[in-house]
């Protein structure tokens, strides 16, 4: 081992990165910059390549072509315990037979660090969990293992955290409040931290970067609000969030907006918001940016006329509908509860607007159902 | 009703554990009982004729009387658990850990030896060492042994066969606790800059332990008490204390002297048992 990789440091790049099983292409000519003390998200379904990239920046997979390199530093052959990365298993992966002391020790013991109390201290007391310094992992909750399991990673300060669905195994509300304290963790420890995760609230909340991943390229890369406002594929307006995805047809350019005849009504997109090649164009706009108006009301921005009220569900903070169009489509509309007036019933005719800015095009060949579906061993 | 109920359920227990401790009473509890008595008996009128009379100097003649084969046997049981825990260790590694498909037909192969009798097999042992053997002559032949060396009725020959009859019993524990390691624990150790060996050292092998005791205590008690092994491929310097047992009891029809001896020899390795256990500081075994 050499000391120059261990204390490689910097920003981590992935380079026309490919890994094959046979004839099955895992991880596709991927190509990564994740800034030195960023939180960074690969975020796709099971399946998509996210934890094999995972793997070979941990070093647990040999990619089949391609580099990586922290900093200056080629790390793309090196083996596992040579790199300066260090990695938080999806099953936590404790070792069973030492104490909760001993597992966080165990990096800096192996690097030949003699007094390792006060290092060890400090990340159980980070994580908030000194007092359980000589229990074994069985002797811990879910929750708990999860924290240790961080802590022996960070313990070691590499230049780069891995995480790879780290919160999986927790059930929804400590989920919810581990990904609030791993955030704050990553803020107080300043190292580079790369999760893996398919759940896209996860990434959303703890991300400041989320690259998509699916079918093993990279499909868009964004801050949260980024891929959510704009997003540039089907696969990912559907995979975060929900959209309602139109196949329409450019038909006239006014100013910096672009006319879209949809079934014969007419709506636009700005300009810079789409990225339809030629006149084919798949016209994407969120549930909860169209408003729902009975029938007679006069409306500005751009409207869809001829709306009939097929289902309604009403969830507290919203109303959710699905609005059956004169095309045969449904499109969802998210209506907040907040003026006091009754929802709507099914079967009422209505109209759907919304303001221009939040329209976006697609490439009119898109499939607009991709990343919609709900893959069935996920939650 | 209700109570009626309640005590059959209170019941059940009982009556699921009854054929077992029928079984353990009358093929367990009480030939011990009957070889504890024994064994403190003496000599009545006729042959064969014994009368209790609590002669606890049994034990002392009896054990003066078999000392040297007594800690033979434990020699030899303690080489043999040595040979055949060096030879499983890396079987029982390649099984649970680089088999890939080949694992079931492996692990077929170690138990395949069952299929014949114990004894058959320790005769076929004679066979491979013996004058017409492959062995002898490759040894001969590269002047390891001399042209009148022999291999059967020699140590060597009693502790290999031991080795080999007890090996299935020392790979398969080893294999059970290896297979449940989870890889990835093995991945995270080498994660924290273990080497492959240190995460052997640190981790594969602690995790084992677990397998190493078992193994070696299901290969150390039948070894110690074995008598075949002696009797087909020994000469009578290489005895037993099986041996001897058997022979008391069969030949020479001293029936307190052979129970006196089965009794030391299970009180030895309970004890001894008891100590390796301790030791281990493991109390999963099995």
């Amino acid at each position: 081992m050499t000391d120059a990789s261990k204390s490689a440091k910097g920003d981590l790049k992935l380079s026309s990165l490919v890994k094959t099983y046979g004839e099955f292409v895992a991880v596709d000519d991927l190509s990564l910059l994740i800034p030195e003390g960023s939180f960074f998200a690969l975020l796709g379904h099971s399946g998509c390549g996210k934890t094999t990239t995972l793997r070979m920046i941990a070093g647990l997979d040999e990619p089949t072509s391609g580099s990586i390199h922290i900093g200056n530093t080629d790390i793309t052959y090196q083996k596992p315990y040579d790199r300066p990365v260090n990695t938080v298993f999806q099953n936590y992966a404790l070792f069973p037979h030492l104490t909760i002391f001993e597992n966080i020790a165990f990096g800096l013991r192996r690097r030949g660090i003699k007094d390792v109390k006060e290092q060890v201290d400090k990340v159980l007391n980070l994580v908030e969990l000194p007092h359980l310094a000589q229990r074994k992992p069985t002797q811990l909750s879910g929750g708990q293992q999860q924290r240790i399991a961080l802590a022996r990673a960070i313990v070691n300060r590499p230049a780069l955290l891995l995480l790879d669905e780290p919160l999986g195994a927790l059930d929804l509300k400590l989920r919810r409040q581990m990904q609030i304290e791993l955030k704050w963790i990553q803020t107080e420890v300043g190292l580079t931290f790369v999760h893996v995760t398919h759940d896209q609230e996860e990434a959303m909340t703890m991300a400041d970067t989320i690259a998509v991943m699916n079918e093993g390229k990279i499909e868009q890369m964004g801050s949260p609000a980024d891929l959510y406002d704009s997003p540039r594929t089907a696969f990912v307006a559907n995979f975060l969030g929900q959209s309602n995805l139109i196949k329409g047809r450019v038909v006239d350019s006014d100013g910096d907006a672009n006319v879209v005849e949809i079934h014969g009504q007419k709506v636009k997109v700005l300009k810079n918001r789409s990225v339809a090649k030629d006149s084919s164009i798949l016209f994407g706009i969120r549930p909860e940016k169209i408003r729902i108006q009975p029938g007679a009301h006069q409306l500005s921005g751009c409207v869809l006329e001829g709306g009939v009220i097929s289902d309604v569900s009403y969830i507290g903070v919203s109303t959710q509908y699905q609005v059956e169009m004169p095309w045969g489509q449904e499109l969802m509309v998210f209506e907040q509860n907040d003026d006091g007036i009754p929802p709507l019933a099914k079967g009422d005719p209505v109209k759907l607007s919304w303001e221009t800015i939040f329209s976006f095009g697609l490439d009119g060949s898109e499939d607009a159902s991709a990343g919609s579906e709900v893959n069935p061993d996920e939650d | 009703m209700a109570l009626a109920t309640n005590r059959k359920k209170k019941l059940w227990p009982y009556i699921l554990l009854a054929p077992g401790m029928v079984w353990l009473v009358i093929f367990f509890i009480a030939p011990i009982v009957k070889l504890v008595s024994t064994s403190t008996q003496t000599q009545g009128v006729n042959i064969g004729e014994y009368v209790q009379s609590y002669r606890f100097a049994n034990f002392i003649d009896a054990f003066t009387g078999a000392a040297p084969q007594f800690f033979r046997s434990f020699l030899y049981a303690g080489l043999a658990t040595a040979f055949a825990l060096m030879i499983s260790y890396p079987l029982a590694y390649a099984i649970a850990f680089k088999s890939g498909k080949w694992k079931n037909t492996l692990l077929v192969l170690v138990v395949a030896p069952f299929f014949t009798s114990f004894l058959l097999r320790t005769i076929a042992w004679e066979q491979i060492l013996g004058e017409q053997g492959l062995v002898l002559k490759t040894l001969r032949f590269l002047h390891i042994l001399g042209p009148t060396g022999h291999l059967t009725a020699t140590p060597f020959a009693v502790v290999a066969g031991l080795t080999y009859n007890f090996l299935p019993f020392m790979t398969l524990p080893l294999y059970a606790s290896l297979e449940r390691i989870d890889p990835r624990t093995l991945e995270a150790s080498g994660d924290l800059y273990a080497s492959g060996f240190t995460t052997f050292r640190k981790v594969t092998f602690p995790l084992s332990l677990p397998g190493v005791v078992a193994g070696t205590l299901l290969t150390f008690i039948p070894a110690a008490g074995d008598y075949v092994n002696a009797e087909l491929l020994g000469n009578p310097q290489t005895k037993m204390i099986g041996n001897v047992i058997a022979a008391r009891y069969l030949q020479i029809v001293d029936y307190p002297g052979a129970a006196a001896l089965s009794f030391i020899l299970m009180a030895t390795i309970l004890i001894l048992v008891l100590v390796y256990i301790r030791k281990m500081g493991t109390d999963e075994v099995v």
